[in-house]
């Protein structure tokens, strides 16, 4: 009986079942999420302590442990700190379908913020792209609320 | 400052990239019937249970219930802890924090992956947030390979620098019988194998593993109770950096910090232990390196050597078995890598050292062993093992 074929159940597996999150974005990310899709805005906070601006903004500076509330605009432009052209492919639990690949994972200081900023990088070539590069956000035409709203970044 | 406290059993399964042979529930079991046996116990002297793996890849969000019937805390204390990769040593040190508060004189500590039961990436994208993450996150690998980037243009260190800890390891690993991989490898294979997310290739990642590992920790006054000669722990330290991917700080080369986390708990736990030259003071190693270019900064950021230094390092051979401080003698993380488990098979890689038992791998005469753990956004564990009571 232990020589019978070992068998695997597939759960949640296919492409019409979900188990549906609704996840807040806070107040702060709210006001982020609604002036990029409004008025192509990157809004940033900054810590009323250390003066540090954080993007996407947040009520609490994780160092200082205080809570910020004076929002400052940061600009869609800056520098690239690192990048990794992504190849192989994985499921995307957002979809449940193979993420489409290659993409550029960037991680861009932006002008006038303290942290980081993930989005992609539209080139995927790596012997074109250099850390430091200066790049700008490209925003969707039709922006419908969320991360996405910016298309990519691209090198200036 | 508590009752010290010793590594007394220990518990290793199978390793490899499917155990379609036993569920969830039955490889913990594994692990722990064979942690027993080692510490000649039964489940009735087990005075509390820790247990931890990564939610997301079995999607069972409440292990230490669901697996209760195997892990051996049916009615005893028993709880769960999980913080990403560093799992298997935050187990380790829930499982010394309650035996060195005196409550408790002897806890099992287990960790426990199937990583064959989902797909690795997209599961550990789920533990990172859902609207700033998430649609741009590739897991491990690219939230890695933005390091290593970063780390070759800052210092001029290659992907073939990195390709020496892939071959090490891999190396290291022939001679271990509970390891994943058993594949001898040399610098040109690893240089041929495809990028995964460049600059981390095939071959510079750690493999998705099955397996779990289990542990006894002991009281001071408990350990004449065991078979086997007790491996002691020493200190434990550990940081955890912020929740957003893109704020994690892996430090600047002329900054306060470079590799931010484990520079920040090695500085603390060297400073209560008296290390002052890791590479000449510790006897060996187990580290949490899950690619190939952690081998190579990591080790910096360790002390082990100067900022940019990780190269030369390597190549002088201080790191391989019969080095001054040979680096995964088990094989390490590149080896085998059951997520849940990892870090705690660190530890208890380290324990048999110190018990002058790890068979092949023995580092002869080790009597101080420096082990950790890596996970979430660029956290890190540590902990310090000592042959003799400290």
């Amino acid at each position: 009986m232990t020589d019978s074929e070992k068998i695997c159940i597939d759960v949640l597996s296919g492409p019409d079942e979900e188990q549906p999150f609704h996840y807040a974005a806070g107040v702060y990310g709210s006001v982020f999420i609604n002036e990029l899709r409004d008025n192509k805005r990157l809004m940033g906070i900054k810590c009323p302590k250390c003066g540090k601006v954080y993007v996407p903004p947040r009520r609490v500076c994780p160092p200082c442990f205080v809570e910020m509330t004076e929002l400052v605009e940061v600009s869609s432009e800056g520098s690239l700190y690192s990048f990794s052209v992504v190849s192989f492919g994985f499921l995307d639990p957002a979809t449940g379908k193979e993420k489409p690949v290659p993409y550029t994972y960037a991680v861009i200081d932006l002008d006038g913020a303290d942290n980081r900023f993930l989005h992609f990088l539209d080139e995927t070539d790596h012997n074109k792209i250099k850390i430091n590069a200066r790049v700008k956000a490209i925003f969707e035409e039709e922006r419908t609320g969320g991360l996405l709203d910016i298309k990519h970044f691209t090198m200036v | 400052m508590g009752k010290k406290v010793a590594v007394t059993g220990v518990g290793i399964t199978k390793q490899s990239s499917v155990r379609h042979d036993v569920n969830g529930v039955e490889i913990i079991n594994e692990a722990v019937r064979a942690a027993l046996e080692d510490a000649d116990m039964n489940r009735a002297d087990i005075d509390a249970v820790v247990i931890g793996n990564m939610d997301h890849f079995e999607g069972i969000n409440y292990v230490e219930a669901w697996s209760i019937d195997g892990n051996g805390g049916l009615m005893k204390p028993t709880m769960k802890v999980t913080t990403g990769g560093c799992t298997g040593s935050t187990v380790a040190m829930a499982a010394y924090y309650h035996v060195a508060s005196g409550l408790f004189n002897k806890v099992l500590a287990i960790g426990w992956e199937k990583n064959s039961e989902s797909d690795t990436t997209g599961a550990i994208t789920t533990a990172f947030d859902a609207i700033w993450d998430r649609p741009v996150f590739a897991g491990a690998v690219a939230g890695l390979a933005v390091e290593a980037a970063l780390y070759m243009h800052e210092t001029g260190a290659t992907e073939e620098d990195a390709a020496y800890v892939a071959v090490r390891d891999r190396k290291h690993a022939l001679n271990n019988p509970f390891a994943h991989l058993h594949i001898n490898l040399t610098i040109k294979d690893i240089m041929d194998s495809p990028y995964l997310s460049w600059p981390v290739k095939m071959g510079d990642m750690c493999p998705r593993t099955d397996g779990a590992c289990a542990l006894i920790f002991s009281s001071e006054d408990v350990v004449d109770d065991f078979p086997m000669p007790p491996a002691w722990v020493v200190a434990v330290a550990n940081r955890h950096m912020y929740t957003y991917t893109a704020d994690a700080d892996f430090g600047s080369i002329d900054g306060p910090y470079w590799m931010t986390s484990l520079e920040a708990a090695s500085k603390d736990i060297y400073s209560r232990v008296g290390i002052s030259d890791p590479l000449n003071q510790f006897d060996m190693a187990e580290l949490y390196l899950p690619y190939s270019f952690a081998g190579v900064k990591w080790m910096e950021a360790l002390g082990f050597t100067g900022r940019g230094g990780g190269p030369e390092l390597l190549r002088s051979g201080a790191t391989d078995m019969g080095g001054k401080c040979p680096v995964n003698p088990s094989g390490g993380v590149l080896s085998s890598n059951p997520i849940g488990a990892t870090a705690l098979l660190r530890v208890a890689d380290a324990a048999l050292q110190m018990q002058a038992r790890a068979g092949a791998r023995q580092v002869p005469d080790a009597k101080l062993a420096l082990c950790t753990g890596f996970g979430g956004c660029y956290w890190s564990d540590m902990l310090i093992l000592s042959k003799d009571k400290p």
